[in-house]
Parts: structure tokens; sequence; C-alpha cells
């Protein structure tokens, strides 16, 4: 068949592309590979409200699409497509395009070949299921999902992974059935504790039989699989395979179309025209795979790009934003003139594409401060980078020092990479424009453009340096420096250096923290924790001796090295540097007599370093010597969080009678933020990590958090008089108010905000009778270890 | 740092509750009454206002602590001057009686006072003393972990059981359920371990203690003297290694909820005195009024 347009991929994105283009009447076909369409959406927990963020940009689509539970969205796709006629074919798995406009070979995994003029991929981020990989492996009792256990009864079925997903089906089918597991390996690794937990038990209780260090051979159509186990083959009858062996991620099939990547982080996102054209003419991408992870924006998208394709120079429909954006602006130029004038304006954005550079702007905000005003302050914990459209901003450093930036420059690079506060107050000056950015959409641009990547991390070792090390530095001069320094990466645990090393140089920690810890007796004592903005290893090279510790990261840890010539020359060439490094030897020495006199403080150090507080900017620490397990903390907590505590006060580990309860700690880089589409987890000045409203409750973040204090809520009943409550018993009790509906699956994530929007400080704190809850920074832990002493 | 509610802040309280009780007593000593001093003096009615404006706002404690966005001090600063404060009435309020005691309803009034005073002491020993013990208890875990840890032991017992037999199983499953720890604050306060067994005799069968799993042990004991096999003698040894390390979890989760508990239960004296302690003095003002 020869089509005009071939759709790939049925999410919202492809289905509202499919629906314009049914409605102007363009010959075209959409290929899904699942059963249904918006498989993403379709795998959606049943009854999830979906939401329909960004609320400012308006949807563009010929499918209706408004927040609301999951089936009501894709009962309104579906019957909008019926009603639209579009031709959709369903398991049509597309695993090969070739060609280029006007002639495109589309293959399907039936063998199957279309032909068309132009192609739309829109296959998503979530991959297809990883296929077995062997004879049979899509016989009809083979399935790769699972999508409600208690559909099946009595029946023996297989199950085959050894992660999470296959795990919970695992479980959740051996209530009414007889399961088999299946794992390649010796043990379930990969799986998270409290399924590891279950599995193990359902194993040791017969509940479940596992066929350990087994591969599937092969599956033979009268219901059965054979097994390779450690013992040689086996068969097994079977009702039911169900493979839970993950997902290919779709890069490898999107390079094999021909689309090119930057580079190999796997976060990057293939470059696309203004139009969403990628370098192969006539294929175009849209949705989450071009980088846009909202629903109305894949949709959007998937109208516009149709519109393009029929040559109508349509303007996006975020152009009204971003016009209301421009419009303070003294440059009196329009939308594209402004985005032009800021490419124009900014080296660092001259190679970035034009919907990248787009999408960042309307991310960002323009800020006109008026001359004098403070852009920020310093030791504010902000963490969105800086450049300069027009007039000049001044940095005021510690120590009076004072530099001028001018347009085109940027500046905040350093607290956006080290999560640390800002080193530095800036101050506007005349005239001044400045476009403020999030960092989310930096770290992209970062990863995607090698040489925003280097020009930022350049200018941030050289200014990091002067802060340092060398303050009276020559520009010139720490520029060839910064130049032979280089950047390193340590994984937690890893040591930058061991004692008894030759000492090699100097290690400036750009992000995370390290501990430092010398063998006494056959024993390691941690001596002290260092934070980033701080350097290591300066000791052996002053003195000219060997290393007289370990140094070790405590979370995954960036540090600017600098050879020991380069530290040399620096030395000779800087006046007062010499005299300022031996000043920080002899007050760490002394640390360190204090320390090696009592081991128990460093083991207190070390039990904290291990809870992952080596990253933490504030945290909540009790002292079990005080707590009387009222949770007082836990009800002010919910009490002034709309009914839910973030906190739980009895979990977690405690050393020394020093309690390090389930509560977020304001990581300096937040893994909660990795992926939230809409971007909702941001940092407030005092350093608060908190979400936004606009969280759609993906779940993200409760998942990337490793120290589980994230959690999905729904709302809550408001609060209740508490006289009535006191009095005469009516109402709802403090920390126990019930949800508005407990039917609604709407639910948001919800986390320590640190009670930035109370009046007094932390709710919990002020709240414990006994003065045991207490918040503090890892720079004050010391305190904590010389009571442990 | 991390600062006890006596020693908040330098004491202040202290040395205001002190000054509180040194001007009452100066006040007594240079007040010179016309009739033996009481509380209908010039400097009775003074000292008794102040006593119930104490006891008002000694009250409110308890409000103060669930207005838990309220700025206005913290909790622990409260609780800090509630102690002290709440101390010097014993003086005040003496030193406003005049020491006339009798059986009436002022009396009353200062007898439960004096008891809501003694509870709130043992509350601050047992703030101060317990909190420790109980960590020392746990060792570092959460009573959760320890919950976790016996389930675990329950279930594993369970399987030996299982391999031992049908004999066995229903012995172990008989125990597992009939595990009881600190039902009632009562049983917590003692400590009672009020697990039975079901033991089997012949074709009787009868309910006996399982306190401090000692009953399950002997059994244990016994029919490992009389196993034949060495394969049956492991399994069995391995039952009672299991059941030894429950006795010990026992003990430790018996202590933690004993030490909780006893860390609780004086609110439930301090508290319902604290009413009865209102309504008496109401009558008290009342009356004093009426045979004015
Ligand atoms: C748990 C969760 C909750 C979310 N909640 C929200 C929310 O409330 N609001 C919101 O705006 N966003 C939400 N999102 C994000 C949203 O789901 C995505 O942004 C959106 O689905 C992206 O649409 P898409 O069309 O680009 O890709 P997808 O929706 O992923 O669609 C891709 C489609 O292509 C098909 N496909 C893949 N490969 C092939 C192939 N080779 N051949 C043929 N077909 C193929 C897939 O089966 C799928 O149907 C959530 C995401 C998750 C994971
Ligand atoms: C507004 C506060 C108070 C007022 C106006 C008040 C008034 C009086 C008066 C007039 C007397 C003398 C009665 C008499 O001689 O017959 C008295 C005695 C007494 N009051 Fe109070 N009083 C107050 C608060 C308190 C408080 C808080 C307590 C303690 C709980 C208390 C305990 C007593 C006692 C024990 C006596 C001695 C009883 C007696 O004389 O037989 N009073 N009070
Ligand atoms: C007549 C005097 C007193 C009255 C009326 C009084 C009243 C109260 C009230 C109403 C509460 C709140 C209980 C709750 O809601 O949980 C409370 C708590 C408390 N009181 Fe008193 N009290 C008095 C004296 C004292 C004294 C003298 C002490 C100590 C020496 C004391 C120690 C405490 C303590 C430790 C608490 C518990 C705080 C907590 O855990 O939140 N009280 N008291
Ligand atoms: S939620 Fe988790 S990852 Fe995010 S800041 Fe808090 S502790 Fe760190
Ligand atoms: S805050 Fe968490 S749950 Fe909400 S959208 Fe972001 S990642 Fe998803």
């Amino acid at each position: 068949m020869r089509y005009d347009l071939i759709i790939v991929g049925g999410g919202p994105a492809g289905l509202s592309a499919a629906a314009r283009a049914q409605e102007l009447g363009i010959n075209c076909v959409l290929l899904e590979s699942s059963p249904a369409l918006a498989n993403t959406i379709q795998r959606y927990q049943k009854g999830k409200h979906v939401m329909a963020e960004p609320s400012v940009v308006p949807l563009r689509s010929d499918l209706e699409f408004n927040a609301g539970t999951r089936e009501a969205v894709l009962d309104a796709w579906q019957s909008g497509m019926t009603g639209l006629d579009v031709d959709i074919r369903y398991g049509s798995e597309v695993v090969g395009i070739s060609g280029q406009r006007p002639s495109f070979e589309v293959s399907l995994g039936s063998g199957e070949t279309l032909q068309s003029e132009a192609v739309v991929l829109s296959i998503g981020l979530q991959g297809n299921p990883r296929k077995l990989g062997v004879d049979g492996e899509n016989a009809s009792f083979v399935q790769y999902t699972l999508d409600d256990p208690d559909e099946y009864s009595s029946e023996t079925i297989v199950v085959v992974g050894a992660g999470d997903a296959a795990i919970e089906n695992a479980i959740a089918l051996a209530r009414s059935n007889k399961v088999i597991i299946v794992n390649r390996s010796g043990e379930f690794a990969r799986a998270k504790e409290g399924n590891l937990n279950l599995i193990t038990r359902a194993i040791e209780d017969g509940a479940i039989t596992c066929f350990f260090n087994t591969e599937v051979s092969s599956i033979e159509p009268g219901a059965a699989i054979n097994l390779n186990t450690e013992t040689g083959e086996t068969r097994v009858e079977c009702n039911r395979v169900i493979a839970r062996i993950g997902a290919v991620p779709p890069r490898r099939f999107v390079e094999s179309c021909g689309i090119e990547f930057p580079n190999e982080d796997p976060t990057t996102l293939p470059e696309l025209s203004n139009q969403y054209e990628s370098n192969v003419p006539g294929l175009y991408v849209i949705g989450a795979l071009g980088g846009y992870p909202l629903i109305k924006q894949a949709m959007n998208q998937g109208y516009e790009v149709v519109e393009f394709l029929q040559g109508n120079d349509i303007r996006p429909a975020d152009h009204g934003i971003l016009e209301e954006k421009f419009r303070p602006l003294p440059f009196g130029l329009d939308v594209d003139g402004t985005l032009a004038m800021i490419r124009e304006r900014i080296p660092l954005f001259a190679d970035v594409n034009g919907l990248v550079l787009r999408e960042l702007v309307l991310a960002s905000d323009l800020l006109m401060p008026k001359s004098g005003d403070v852009i920020f302050r310093e030791n504010d914990y902000t963490n969105s980078f800086m450049t300069i459209l027009a007039g000049d901003v001044t940095i005021e450093a510690g120590g009076g020092k004072t530099f001028t930036l001018s347009p085109g420059q940027f500046f905040g690079e350093m607290s956006l990479l080290s999560g640390r506060r800002r080193s530095a107050t800036a101050r506007a000056g005349d005239g001044c424009v400045v476009l403020e950015s999030p960092r989310r959409d930096i770290v992209r641009l970062m990863s995607t453009y090698e040489a925003v990547r280097t020009i930022v991390d350049r200018l941030f070792i050289e200014r990091s340096l002067r802060a340092g090390l060398a303050p009276d530095a020559l520009p010139g001069d720490l520029e060839a420096t910064a130049a032979r320094a280089e950047l390193r990466r340590y994984k937690s645990g890893e040591a930058l250096f061991s004692q008894d090393e030759e000492p090699d140089g100097l290690h400036l920690i750009r992000s995370g923290s390290v501990s430092v810890s010398r063998r006494i007796g056959g024993r390691d004592i941690v001596m002290s924790y260092v934070a980033a903005g701080n350097y290591v290893g300066e000791m052996a090279l002053v003195g000219q001796a060997r290393r007289s510790a370990t140094v070790q990261a405590t979370v995954n840890t960036e540090s600017v090295f600098l050879s020991r010539e380069v530290f040399d020359e620096m030395l000779l060439r800087e006046t007062g540097l010499r005299e300022r490094m031996q000043e920080t030897v002899a007050r760490r020495v002394s640390e360190n007599l204090r320390m090696e006199a009592a081991p128990e403080a460093g083991d207190l150090i070390s039990f904290l370093m291990e809870q992952g507080l080596g990253e933490a900017t504030d945290v909540l620490l009790i002292d079990e010597s005080l707590c009387i397990g009222c949770d007082n903390c836990e009800l002010a907590c919910a009490e002034t969080h709309g009914g839910t505590s973030r906190l739980d006060r009895a979990a977690g580990p405690s050393y020394a009678q020093v309690h390090v309860p389930t509560s977020c700690r304001h990581c300096e880089d937040p893994h909660c933020m990795t992926d939230c589409p809409p971007d909702a987890i941001r940092r407030a000045p005092n350093g608060e990590v908190y979400i936004q409203e606009s969280c759609i409750g993906c779940g993200n973040c409760e998942r990337n958090c490793p120290y589980g204090v994230i959690q999905m809520a729904s709302q809550k009943r408001p609060a209740t008089g508490l006289m009535s409550w006191l009095l005469t018993g009516r109402g709802d009790a403090p920390g126990e108010r019930p949800p508005i509906d407990a039917n609604s699956a709407a639910k948001q994530a919800v986390k320590c905000d640190m009670c930035k929007d109370l009046r007094g400080g932390p709710a919990c704190v002020r709240a414990c009778p006994t003065g045991a809850a207490l918040r503090m920074s890892p720079a004050e832990f010391v305190n904590l270890t010389k009571r442990a002493s | 740092m991390h600062e006890s509610i006596l020693a908040y802040r330098h004491r202040r309280y202290l040395w205001l509750a002190l000054a509180v009780v040194a001007a009452s007593i100066a006040g007594y000593w240079w007040h010179d009454p016309q009739e033996p001093p009481n509380g209908g003096t010039v400097f009775g009615y003074t000292l008794g206002t102040i006593g119930a404006f104490l006891i008002g706002w000694l009250t409110w404690f308890g409000i103060r602590k669930r207005r838990y966005s309220s700025t206005l001090g913290t909790v622990q600063g409260w609780l800090s001057a509630h102690v002290y404060l709440g101390l010097t009435l014993i003086v005040v309020v003496l030193l406003h009686s005049g020491f006339q005691f009798g059986w009436n309803v002022h009396t009353l009034a200062f007898v439960i006072m004096v008891l809501v005073i003694a509870s709130g002491l043992f509350g601050v020993y047992a703030y101060m003393k317990y909190p420790e013990r109980m960590s020392l208890n746990r060792g570092g875990a959460p009573r959760s972990e320890l919950v976790d840890q016996l389930e675990e032991i329950d279930r594993r017992s369970l399987r030996v059981a299982e391999q031992l037999g049908p004999e066995f199983h229903e012995f172990v499953a008989s125990g597992v359920q009939r595990t009881q720890l600190g039902a009632t604050l009562w049983d917590r306060i003692r400590g009672r371990d009020r697990s039975q067994v079901l033991l089997r005799s012949g074709g009787a069968t009868s309910v006996v203690s399982n306190k401090g799993q000692e009953a399950a042990l002997d059994w244990v004991a016994e029919q490992q003297s009389r196993a034949g096999d060495a394969e049956t003698q492991a399994a069995i040894g391995e039952l009672s290694a299991l059941i030894r390390n429950k006795r010990r979890l026992l003990k430790q989760l018996g202590e933690d909820l004993k030490l909780q508990a006893i860390v609780e239960i004086w609110l439930y004296a301090h508290v319902p005195l604290t009413a009865a302690l209102l309504a008496a003095l109401t009558v008290h003002i009342v009356t004093v009024f009426l045979y004015w």
C-alpha cells in the first residue's frame, strides 16, 4: 500500500497527528504496535487521574483532552478516532523505516511493507517489551504485559524475569494460580527490597516455585515451555507464559531509521528542525521521543506537524505565551526576532537548535531588574542559570571582590553544578535584561550539546579556582590553569586517593562530598567530612610527604583535579596561596588529632555518611535519648500540610542514639528532580526542595528518591476545629483526617518542604515537646560528635 | 545541640520559677494581716489569683501543643516553662491557704492539684530516664524491625515444624497463634507475656501458659530426647534455636512496649486530674465568693 503519510506510534502525539491528517483529507495510516490506542496511558494505574499540564498552554488538537481519569481520557480519544474514521492498524509493530522524502518504506513485524511520502515517528520513550527471543515467543499463550492478575485463576503460569514487574506479577498471580518463576541468575538482585522479601518468602513457603540460573530454551505450541536449568533441560506444561524481561529502549530503532543523536548519553534527544523534522528529510519526530514529556505537548505537536507537512507555516501553540513573555522587553522585536536576538547575543546558545532554544526560553523567566537590584544573594540556595541579554551584572564575591559581566555572558553555573549555596551576590546594572533558566533545561542542554558543556565546565573551573584558591589571580593565568585542570567523577564509595600514596595533585570538590579517614591500629577512623566547594589533598602537597589519609566519595562526586605540576606553578605564582594552604593544613591537623582521640565520633560520622547524608543540605535528626515516641512531630507535619505527614519518625536506623528518620534531606543534587515531566520539583532560596502544584502524579520522583521519602497522596479532608475535638470529641483528631474521596485515585507526590511557607520554620521541630527533633546541615554534624565522644 | 526540657535555654524558667517562689515567700513574710494568714486576706487573694491563672495557663498547654502552626514559642519551651512554673504552684497555693486545711472543697482542690503535680513530676522523670533505655534496648533498630524479625522467626519455625510432621506443626502453629504480648495497657506496664500453647497428651488437649516460650522449649527438648535419627535431631535442634531466638526477641519487644507504656501512662492521670482540678477550683472560687 502507498500512503501520503504514515504515522508510527498511536500515543497522544500520534493520535492527534492522525486526527489532523484525516481532517485535512490526507491519505494516511496510523500504525500502533499494541492492541489498543495509547499504550503508555493504558498502562497507567486504573483510575489514575490524568492531568493536563502545562496549564498555560492551550490544547490544539482535533481530539479532546481534559484532566480526568485515565478511562475518561482514553474513551474520549477512542470515540474521537471512531468519529473521524481514522485508519488505525493495531498490533502492527514497525521494525524498520528506510528511505527519505518522497519515498519511504516502512516494514512491519509481520513482514509486510508499506510505502509513503512522509513518516511521523511518535513512539514515545517507553520502548516495547523485550521478547523472549526463542522459538514460539509469539505463541498465543505467551504475553509480555499483565493488566489484571485477578483475571486468571486455577492456571499454571510461568513468569519469566527477575525484576520488580516479574515479582509483582508472580506474587499477585500466586493468590489463585500455580506460579513458576524463571530467573536467569541465582538471585533477585535487581528487585526492590520489599519485593525481594516477598519473593524470597513465597519461594521458601512453597507458594511459588523458582528456577534459578535458568534460561528459556523454547516454547511449544501445545502450551509448554522448555527450560535450560542448572541440572539440564526441563519441560513444563503450563496454561500461560508471562515474560517481564524489561523494555527495549527505542533509541537503537530510531538510529536504524537514519536519525542521528549528538552523543552516546542515553538522555540525549535527536536533533530536530523548527518543524520537528529530523536529519532524514521527510521523517518527523514528535512527542516524548522528541523530548516533550507531557500529553498536551505531544498532542499539540501532532496537530502542528501535519500542518507543517501541508506547508502551512502555523505558529506553535505556545506562540501567545512567548509573546506575553517578550512584551515588556525593551527591544521592540516580535517573537521570532527576539528568539533570533537571544541566539545572536549569547554565544553559548549559538549552535543550539531552534526548537530546543524555544523550549528553553519558554521555561525561563525574563528578568528586568532595576539598577542596583539583587538578582540572587550570596548563600541563597537557588540553582537557576542566568544569561545576560542586555546591561551589566556585578558579581560581588566574598572579601569585597567584585567583577562585572556584560551581555552574552552567563552566571549562576556554580550552584547549578555543585548544588551548593550561591557563592556570590549578583547585582543588576543599568538596563539589565537577564534570562533565568531552570536547572533541568540547562542540564539537558549540557547533556545534548558537547560544546555547551565544555564552555560551562571551563568557566566553572576557572571561577571555582578563583573562589577556592586564588582570589587575586590575573584572568589570563587562571584561564591557562583551568585549561589544564581535569574534571574527575567518582562513584559513591570510590577513593580519590589513599593513605601512603605519593601525592599526584589537588582536588577541588565540585559536587557531592568526601570523607577523610585514616587507618590507625588496623581500623579505619573517619576524621572528617568535606563538602563541595572545598579542596582536599593539600596536606601532602604542601608538606611534600605521602598521603596521610584516604579520601573517599560519600556519594557520587565530581572534582576539579589539579596535577602536582599545575598546583606547584600556582603556588609559586599566587602570593598568599601557600600561607592559606598552610593555615588549612594546621586547622585540619588539629581537628584530626581530636578525632583520633575519639574514634566513636568518627564512627558516628561514618554512620551518618552511610545514610547518604553526605549529599544532604538539611536533615532531620532525632536524639533518641530524648525522644519519647509521641509522634507529635508527625502530627505537626500532617496538620500543617493538608493532613499527610511527610516524615516517618520511627522508621530508619540509629547509631549512638542519633536516629535518622525517613524524611527528606534536601539533597544538593536532588535525585527526585531527575525525571519529572512537568518539572514540578524545584529548589527554593533557602534550599528547600519542594513540589509545585503542577505535579501530574506520575510517581517518577517516588521511584527516583533513594531515601524513600516521597509518597503519592490523595487530598485529605480539611481540618476541623481543634477546640470542638478536644472538648466534645467531634471532628477529626490531629493527623487522622480521612481522604476527601476514598475511591479517587487522584494522587500527587508529597514531600517535606521544610515548612517554607510557615512562619517560624519547620513544624516538626517546633512541635517536639522534648527537644529531641532537630534539623541540621552536614557541616554541623561535628557538633554531634562532640557529644558522642 | 540537643537540649533537654530541664536544661532548656540555660534553665531560664527555673530561674523564673525561683523568682516567683522567692517573691511569694517574701510577701508572706512581710504581709501582716489582722487575722491569721489565709486565702481571705489581700495577700491571700493575690496569691490565689496568681495560682488560678497559673493553672489556667498550665492547662492551655494541652491546646498549644496541638496548635501546630503557632509561632508563639516552641512546644519544648512551653513544656520547660510548664514544668518549672507548675512546681511553683505548691508554694504559691500553700501560702495562699495560710496552711488552713480542713475537710472541705478548698482542701480537695489543693489535694487534686498536688496529685496533678506529682503525676507531672513522674512524667518528667520518665521523659528524662526512659528514652535512653528504650533506645539501648532496641539496639538501633526501629520497633517495626523487631516485629518483622519475630514474624520471620515464626515463619521459619513453621517450616521446620512442617518437615517434622503434623504433631510438631500443630504445636508450633498454636504457639505462633497464641503469642500475646502487651495486649492491654496493664500487660504492657507489667511486661506480661500472656503467650500460650496447645499441649496434647494422649487424646486430651490443654492450653498452657507459654510465658517466655518456656513451655515450648520444654516440649521441644522432650521431643529431642526421644527423637531417633540424626536428621530429626538436627531439625528439632534448629527449631529449638529458633524458639530461643524468639524468646530473646519477645523479651526485647516486651521491654520496649513496657518502657513506651510507662512514658505514656502517667498522662492518663495527669489529664483527667487536670479536669477534676478545674472543676474543684471552680467550686472553691464560687463558694468563697458566696460565703463572703
Ligand atoms: C505513570 C505515568 C503517569 C503520567 N501522567 C501524566 C499526566 O497525568 N499528564 C501528562 O500530561 N502526562 C503524563 N505522563 C507522561 C505522558 O504519558 C507522556 O508524555 C505521553 O504518553 C507521551 O506521548 P507520546 O505520544 O509521545 O508517546 P507514548 O504515549 O509513549 O505513545 C507511544 C505509542 O507508540 C507505540 N509504539 C512504540 N513503538 C512502536 C513501534 N515500533 N511500532 C508501532 N508502535 C509503536 C506504543 O505502543 C505507544 O502506544 C505520565 C507518564 C507516566 C509514565
Ligand atoms: C481566683 C483565685 C482564688 C480565690 C479568689 C481564692 C479565695 C480564697 C479565699 C477567700 C479563701 C479563704 C476561705 C476561708 O477562709 O474560708 C481561700 C482559701 C483556700 N484556698 Fe483559695 N482562692 C483562689 C484560688 C485557689 C487555688 C488555685 C487553690 C488551690 C488549688 C486554692 C486553695 C485554697 C485552700 C486550700 C484554702 C484554705 C481552705 C480553708 O481556709 O479552709 N485557692 N481561697
Ligand atoms: C496543676 C498543674 C498542672 C496542670 C493543670 C497541668 C496540665 C497539663 C496538661 C493539660 C497537659 C497536656 C496533656 C496533653 O494534652 O497531652 C500537661 C502535660 C504535661 N505536664 Fe502538666 N500540668 C500541671 C503541672 C505539671 C507539673 C508540675 C509538671 C512537671 C513537674 C507537669 C509536667 C507535664 C508534662 C511532662 C506534660 C507532657 C507534655 C507532653 O508530652 O506533651 N505538669 N499538663
Ligand atoms: S526527595 Fe529524596 S532525592 Fe529529593 S531531595 Fe529529598 S531526599 Fe533527596
Ligand atoms: S513531582 Fe513526581 S509525581 Fe509529580 S510529576 Fe514530578 S516526578 Fe511525577
